[in-house]
Order: C-alpha cells, then sequence, then structure tokens
C-alpha cells in the first residue's frame, strides 16, 4: 500500500498534518497592545514590515474571534487579571506569544508593580526577547510559532507529548544548579 | 544643628524655624543622618569607615535679597496675607531659593489661602498648577510627608514652588482642587502612592494601584518589591536588597 | 487643619478590613467620599442605568485605557477614566539605580516619545549638579535635533493610530511609513528604534556617526511627502471633517483649570510652549513659530499637530546646519565622573572595556582603579536638593522633579507626565456627545499609557 499505487491527482497526509497546515495559515491575533512593544507590533503590521505577507495583518478587537494573543509588554498587577479574562475568551486552540523581555519575566521592572513575567498567569507558547523586539524579530517569532502549529500533535499523540514534555521538564536541572560561564 | 562624637545629629529648632545657625551660615533643613558606609552594619568594621556620621541636608532658608522677580513676588504675597488677617510669617515657614527655583514651605492649614492668592493676585498670577509630587522623608520627625506642588505663571513667565509637610501619624494636607481642579488625578496619585490624605478632595480613591492593594507603594519604608533573578548558578538580589555604598 | 475634614472628605475605597470570620483574609470596603451617593443613585435608577465599559483591552482607547460611560441612547451622559493598568513603578525603580542609569528607565515611560524624558531627567540633573552651561554646544544641538525628529514621530504615531482608530486604515499606513523612515535615522544615530536612552546626563553618549546629518536631511525629505500625502488625505476629507469638527471641543478656560498642555491647550488660541516661555536647550536661538487654532475642537489639534510637524522639521535643518558649520567636538562634559560611561572604548566581543584601556587602568595607576571601582559600582554624587525641569513634549508641558540627598541615587524622582494630566479633560470633552464621538475626544488628546501609569 505505498504511495506510487496513488492515483494520480491525490496527495496523502496525515490528519495532524493538514489541521497543522490549515491552522497555521489562519492565525488571527487579538489587538492586545500594552506597552512599547505594542508599538513595535503596529509598526509591523503597517507597509514597512508588512505582516499581511504571511496572512497575519487581521489584528481582531475581539477576543472570541482571534487564536493567537500577542503579549506585546509589561503586564502589572492591575492588569493581569484582565490579560486572563482576554485569553479565557479566546475560542480553542489557541497560543500566547510573549513578545519583549517585560512580558517574559517582568525584565528591567523587578518591582512591586509588575508581574514577573506573564506565564504566571496564561500559559506561553513561545517567547520574544528583546526590549523592545524589533518588527523582524516579531516576524521570526511568530514563523517560529507556525512551525511549532504546523508540527503540533493531536489527540492521544498530544497528550504523549505533552506527558514527554513535563516528564522532561522535571528532570532538567533547574536553573540556580547550573554552572557555567553566565552567558 | 549639632553632631555629637557618639554619632547623634540633634535637630536644633534652628533648622525649621529658618533663622540662622550657630555659625551665621543658614541653617540647613536635616532631612536623615547617614551612618558608616559600604552598607556593612551587621559585621565587624574593618573599612574604618563605620563611625562615619554625615548628615543629609537639603538647601535651607535663603537670605533677602532672593534676586531676580522674587523678592517682588513674595513681598506682594506677604502683602496679601498680612491683608487678610492671617500674617505672612504664620503662612509661610521659610523661603529657599536654591538653583534659581524659588520655594516657599507653606504650613498646611494656610495652602489653600496661599494657592488662591497665587493664583488670583494680578501680580503672581500662578494660574497652572503643574501638579503635585509627594516626597518621603522617614527621618525628619514630625514633618515625614511632603506635599510638593509646582505652579506656573503663563502670564510672567514665572515658576514656583510650594512645598506643605504632614507628619506621619496625621497625614493630612488640604486639597487644592478648588483652586487648581488640575490637582484632581496628582493628588489621588499622591494619596496612593505615599498615603497622604488631601482634605476636601471630591473623590479621594486610588488612581494607579488596584483598589485593594495594601499600602502606599512609593513610601521609603515599602519595600521596591522585587523577586531575586537566578541564572545559571548565580543568584541577583533585587536593586533594594543588593549592598548599596551610600 | 481644614475644617473640611470629615469622614466624608477621607480617601475613598481605600480600606482593608481583616473580618473575624476571614481571620486575616484582608477584606474590602468601598467608603467615603461620594461612594454613598453612588451606590444611592445606582439603587433608584437600576435598570435604566446603562453603563458601558470601554478597555482596558480596547482596539480604539489608545492602549490600557478605560473608560466608563454611562450612556442614554447613544448620549454619553457620564464619562470616566480609569488608569492604572500600565502602572510599571518606574519613579520607584529609579530610586535603587544611579542617576546615570535613570535614564534608561525614564525613557520607558511616555514610549512614543522617549527622548523627552530623556533630556528632562538630563536637564533636571544637570541643574542639581549646577553643570548646566558645561553641556558642550555639539551635545545640546545633538539634543535638540533627536527631540524635534522624535516631536515629528510621535506627531505621526497620532494622527496614525488616530486615523485607524476612526477606521481609515490608509492614513494609518502612511502615518507609520513615514514614521519608518525617521526611525532608521534614530536608529542610526543611537542604535535603538525607540527607549534610546542616548541622552546622558552631562550630554549624550556618542558623537552622530559619519553621515547622519546627510541621513537626517534624506530622510526629512521622504517624510515631508509623506506628510503631504497626509494632508491630501485629511485635510479636505469630508468624513473625516464631519467626524472631527465640533467634537471634543474644550475652551481656554477649561484648559487653564485642567492645567491641559500642549497641542490641546494650543487649539484654543493661547501659544504657550514651554520652548518659548522657558527655553531650554537653546530653543531660543532657533527659528520657529508656534502654531495655533481657535476651534479648540478635534479637527483644530489634527491640522495644528501637521503644522507643528513642519516646524519640527525646520528646526532639525537648523540644527543640521549648526552640527555640519561647528564640526567635530565633544559631546559630554570634561568631569569623567559625570561622563562614565558614555564613548566606552569597547572590547573585541562588544561588551565592557578595551583590552588597551583596562591594561592602563590595571598597569599604570592604583588611584585610576579605585576611582574605576567606585564610578562603576556607585556612580558619581549629586548635591542635596530638589529641582523641578520642564520640557515642551509633544503632548504637552513634561515636568521631572528631582530630590537628591546627595547620594549616588536619585532620592525621588517623579514626572508630571502630560499625558496623565490631559486625561482629566476626558470627562468634559465626552460628556453630553455621542459614543462614537468619545474615540474622536480621546485620540484628539492622545495619551500614551505608558506616560500616564509610568
Amino acid at each position: 500500500m505505498g504511495l506510487e499505487e496513488a492515483p494520480s491527482g491525490f496527495l496523502l497526509t496525515t490528519v495532524e498534518n493538514l489541521v497543522g497546515y490549515f491552522r497555521k495559515g489562519s492565525l488571527w491575533p487579538v489587538t492586545f497592545g500594552l506597552a512599547c512593544c505594542a508599538i513595535e507590533m503596529m509598526a509591523s503590521g503597517a507597509p514597512r514590515y508588512d505582516l499581511s505577507r504571511i496572512g497575519m495583518e487581521v489584528f481582531r478587537a475581539s477576543p472570541r474571534q482571534a487564536d493567537l494573543m500577542i503579549v506585546a509588554g509589561r503586564v502589572s498587577q492591575k492588569m493581569a487579571p484582565i490579560v486572563r479574562q482576554v485569553y479565557d475568551q479566546m475560542s480553542e486552540p489557541k497560543w500566547v506569544l510573549s513578545m519583549g523581555v517585560c512580558a517574559s519575566s517582568g525584565g528591567m521592572f523587578n518591582n512591586y508593580a509588575i508581574v514577573q513575567g506573564v506565564d504566571h498567569v496564561v500559559p506561553v507558547d513561545i517567547y520574544l526577547p528583546g526590549c523592545p523586539p524589533r518588527p523582524e524579530m516579531l516576524i521570526n517569532a511568530i514563523l517560529a510559532l507556525h512551525d511549532q502549529i504546523q508540527r503540533e500533535p493531536l489527540g492521544v499523540n498530544r497528550r504523549e507529548a505533552a506527558a514527554a514534555a513535563e516528564a522532561a521538564a522535571l528532570e532538567a536541572a533547574p536553573t540556580h544548579h547550573m554552572t557555567g560561564l553566565l552567558r | 544643628m549639632s553632631v555629637t562624637p557618639g554619632g547623634d545629629v540633634e535637630r536644633s529648632p534652628a533648622a525649621t524655624e529658618g533663622t540662622p545657625g550657630p555659625d551665621g551660615r543658614p541653617a540647613l533643613e536635616v532631612v536623615d543622618v547617614r551612618r558608616g558606609m559600604f552598607g556593612a552594619q551587621d559585621g565587624g568594621d574593618t573599612s574604618g569607615y563605620g563611625g562615619l556620621v554625615v548628615p543629609v541636608v537639603l538647601p535651607g532658608p535663603s537670605e533677602r535679597p532672593y534676586g531676580g522677580w522674587f523678592d517682588e513676588a513674595v513681598d506682594v504675597l506677604a502683602e496679601l496675607l498680612d491683608a487678610s488677617g492671617t500674617g505672612y510669617a504664620a503662612a509661610v515657614e521659610s523661603v529657599v531659593v536654591d538653583r534659581g527655583e524659588l520655594t516657599l514651605h507653606v504650613r498646611r492649614e494656610h495652602l489653600l489661602e496661599v494657592s488662591r492668592h497665587l493664583r488670583d493676585d494680578p501680580d503672581l498670577r500662578f494660574e497652572l498648577s503643574l501638579g503635585v509630587s509627594g516626597v518621603h522623608y522617614p527621618n525628619e520627625t514630625g514633618r515625614e510627608l511632603h506635599a510638593v506642588h509646582h505652579l506656573c505663571s503663563v502670564t510672567h513667565g514665572r515658576r514656583l514652588r510650594v512645598e506643605t509637610t504632614a507628619p506621619d501619624d496625621d497625614p493630612h494636607v488640604p486639597s487644592v482642587t478648588s483652586v487648581y481642579p488640575g490637582a484632581d488625578w496628582h493628588e489621588r496619585e499622591t494619596w496612593d502612592f505615599f498615603g497622604l490624605v488631601f482634605d476636601g478632595h471630591p473623590a479621594l480613591a486610588r488612581i494607579e494601584m488596584p483598589d485593594d492593594w495594601p499600602g502606599h507603594p512609593q513610601r521609603k519604608d515599602y519595600p521596591l518589591g522585587g523577586i531575586p533573578v537566578e541564572y545559571k548558578g548565580a543568584t541577583v538580589p533585587p536593586p533594594d536588597q543588593r549592598r548599596s555604598y551610600s | 487643619m481644614s475644617p473640611a475634614r470629615s469622614t466624608a472628605s477621607g480617601p475613598s475605597a481605600t480600606g482593608h478590613v481583616v473580618d473575624d470570620d476571614t481571620t486575616g483574609v484582608p477584606s474590602f470596603e468601598a467608603s467615603g467620599g461620594d461612594w454613598s451617593t453612588i451606590a444611592e443613585e445606582a439603587a433608584r435608577l437600576g435598570e435604566e442605568r446603562i453603563v458601558v465599559n470601554m478597555g482596558p483591552q480596547h482596539p480604539s482607547t489608545h492602549g490600557v485605557l478605560r473608560l466608563m460611560l454611562e450612556i442614554d441612547g447613544e448620549t454619553v451622559t457620564e464619562a470616566r477614566a480609569g488608569i492604572g493598568y500600565l502602572h510599571t513603578g518606574i519613579e520607584k525603580n529609579m530610586e535603587f539605580r544611579t542617576w546615570t542609569q535613570g535614564v534608561t528607565f525614564c525613557t520607558r515611560m511616555d514610549y512614543v516619545a522617549p527622548l523627552f524624558q530623556e533630556a528632562a531627567y538630563c536637564l533636571a540633573v544637570e541643574k542639581l549638579l549646577g553643570i548646566t552651561d558645561d553641556v558642550p554646544e555639539r551635545a545640546t544641538t545633538i539634543r535638540v535635533l533627536l527631540m524635534e525628529l522624535n516631536r515629528i514621530t510621535s506627531h505621526l504615531v497620532c494622527l496614525a493610530t488616530g486615523g485607524n482608530e476612526l477606521g481609515a486604515t490608509t492614513i494609518m499606513t502612511v502615518g507609520f511609513t513615514a514614521r519608518e523612515e525617521l526611525l532608521k535615522v534614530l536608529e542610526l544615530i543611537t542604535g535603538l528604534r525607540m527607549n534610546h536612552a542616548f541622552i546622558r546626563p552631562g550630554g549624550v553618549a556618542q558623537d552622530l556617526p559619519a553621515g547622519a546629518v546627510g541621513e537626517v536631511r534624506a530622510a526629512l525629505r521622504s517624510v515631508r511627502t509623506y506628510v503631504r500625502q497626509l494632508e491630501d488625505l485629511m485635510l479636505a476629507n469630508p468624513i473625516l471633517k464631519l467626524r472631527t469638527q465640533g467634537v471634543g471641543y474644550l475652551g481656554l478656560a477649561g484648559c487653564m483649570a485642567l492645567a491641559i498642555t500642549g497641542p490641546v491647550l494650543r487649539s484654543t488660541g493661547l501659544p504657550y510652549d514651554v520652548r518659548k516661555a522657558n527655553p531650554y536647550c537653546g530653543y531660543e536661538t532657533y527659528d520657529f513659530d508656534v502654531p495655533v487654532r481657535s476651534e479648540a475642537d478635534s479637527w483644530s489639534r489634527i491640522g495644528l499637530r501637521m503644522e507643528e510637524i513642519h516646524q519640527s522639521a525646520r528646526i532639525v535643518e537648523q540644527a543640521c546646519d549648526r552640527l555640519e558649520a561647528m564640526g567635530p567636538g565633544p559631546v559630554m562634559v570634561a568631569d569623567k565622573k559625570v561622563a562614565w560611561p558614555a564613548q566606552l572604548a569597547l572590547g573585541t566581543d562588544g561588551m565592557g572595556n578595551s583590552a588597551e584601556h583596562i591594561r592602563e587602568i590595571m598597569g599604570t595607576s592604583m588611584e585610576a582603579l579605585i576611582h574605576h571601582f567606585k564610578l562603576v559600582t556607585e556612580g558619581f554624587r549629586v548635591p542635596a536638593g530638589q529641582v523641578f525641569q520642564t520640557v515642551e513634549h509633544p503632548r504637552g508641558e513634561l515636568g521631572v522633579h528631582l530630590v537628591s540627598d546627595g547620594g549616588t541615587r536619585p532620592y525621588r524622582a517623579h514626572f508630571r507626565d502630560p499625558s496623565f494630566n490631559n486625561l482629566q479633560a476626558v470627562s468634559v470633552m465626552c460628556e453630553g456627545g455621542q459614543v462614537a464621538d468619545v474615540v474622536v475626544s480621546v485620540a484628539s488628546l492622545d495619551p500614551v499609557l505608558g506616560g500616564v501609569d509610568r
């Protein structure tokens, strides 16, 4: 039952591959600008960098119509419940891109007002460093996320992959046990 | 103000009353006393700097002439305050001219009247309030909280600063919103960050922090609230818990 | 104490009440202020009252601004603004960093106009140090050049996002394309597109790279083309006129009472501009006009910002001429304590000092090593005192209140941000208007929430 026996005009693939292909091809981000990074996010959508080249220029105003949340900027303690609410309002499947160091880890604002990483509030699929990251970096992160979505397993495979990832995370050395050069 | 060999700095009454100190120079405003160096308070002092005592002083009251338009403005204000029965000396604690800027230290019970004169008199006409900034001096006993109003006169092209103080256990200053409605949010912000209650403010609610936030985060006794950062075997404490050199 | 002091005038909605039943879990009580009247009114009106919550996640509120609108049909009867969703604690963070490091923090306040916070902060630090007159002429001219380029980009963002919020995407695309031209130049000069931290106490971090002045002139030419496109697109557009004319009115009396400055104040006819009223960085020596309008509505503010772009371009050209005429020179004060770490001789890995520099310090002078160590670990000291410095920000008068206790870090840094102050006008501008006009009014105020919340 090899590929060569299929009649012409057919392409064979897996459901996972096909679903991943469709999902990554119609990723709609929610307009969720917080701080400096939001300006760079807007610049990415503007003609010079032109996110529409990869079919991403439709920023949805309503989270219910979006499947990607780009957390662009520092998340304050006051904003954290709203970030979570927006995330909850998005329909599955959904992804989160943490744009900039403030959203990823609190960055330079290690203080009372800022949540030290948006992953305390919502699960993050991809982290993008930079303060703020350039539009090219955002586009690169989105393309990396596309790749991730394309390869995303489904059903039992997904559960197995999640279990394997968790086991690997439990095995891994915590950062404060790592040694070596600080770079 | 005197510094005793034991390292105690006594606040002389001159420091607040605005009269010259014993050596004839104007007394300075002591806000804090710094001891030792390199932040090593707990261990044995091998540096030899442990006994260092440095009073932290802000510029003290100035002598006339203040220079420029400052004399004229203060004269006009004094005239108005004397005419209204309040008395210039009762309302204005001291006048500080430093780095080309005029600061009026006003007693809080007369802040509203002084602001009204500053805004309304045609020779003063400070019609623009550029907001209120709080400053917390935890070691300036009885005057811990300062509310610093910055005023601007578009008519005359002048700027001045009106400073009011309140003790920590009675953190009340009058609100100037009846004179400068634009001070509304600035006073809410100062309440939010410093716990200064502006009496007479129409709705003194928190503005920047969530409504149920405990404490007033920009006071000096409120920690910065950072977390230690771990990276490859190294732990970097938040900036306020690192060794400080001054 | 003021006789007005009573429970009614106390702080509202602030107290933590620890209830015995909840054993230490802080419960929250809303009281004081006008809470009782609000609660009474809410109970009375019941379902007749419609309160629309707009934001903080809303595409047309210019960031994380929250507006609470009480509406009657399409008419806004009451508007309140809720802010603080981007409060970053920058002022507190600055108290734990050296005077030079403070620039890195304050540049991130109003991220659309970062160079103005840097300039205001550095001017204030220089005033505290008493070195205002020692700052080299070349550094001051570079500051003016950068600030005016930044003013153009900021106004372009204002026009672009304002257009976008009205649904006119072309205005946004043209505005952002023009902004990119200037960002290329800013990146060439400062190394970053935003959050530059380029202006430092005592001067600027680096001299202009070779060919920068030519690039500035070239960028200005293309920006002028784009601005002409924007003018063609906007200034005779009947839809834009219908949406903005007579909307968001705030007269001179209202502006003065609420201390509104910047284009909103100038749209009422008062030519108040800090660059003219209280010059800094030698603005009195530049030839430029302060455009004013008299209609005091959103439409006049659009035209005003267009004119300000042209005036800023004039200043940029003059600054370019001066930079070319004056030739190379120092861009930092001669005092090496204040100047560090500008103009570092970088090592091969791009980090830290070069090997030759370290060899010189380590090998030739013990004192140099001690000084270097002290400077790097604690920074320079600033004499005790307080100053207030204002600059003309694209959105109004930006004030910096700095207090020093004689140490190596600011004792208190407070920024009087124009966006923060101007947002107080939202209620006055929106009440009585239509819901759709709220977006127009907020766009004409041009608040940047990073500056509002700091």
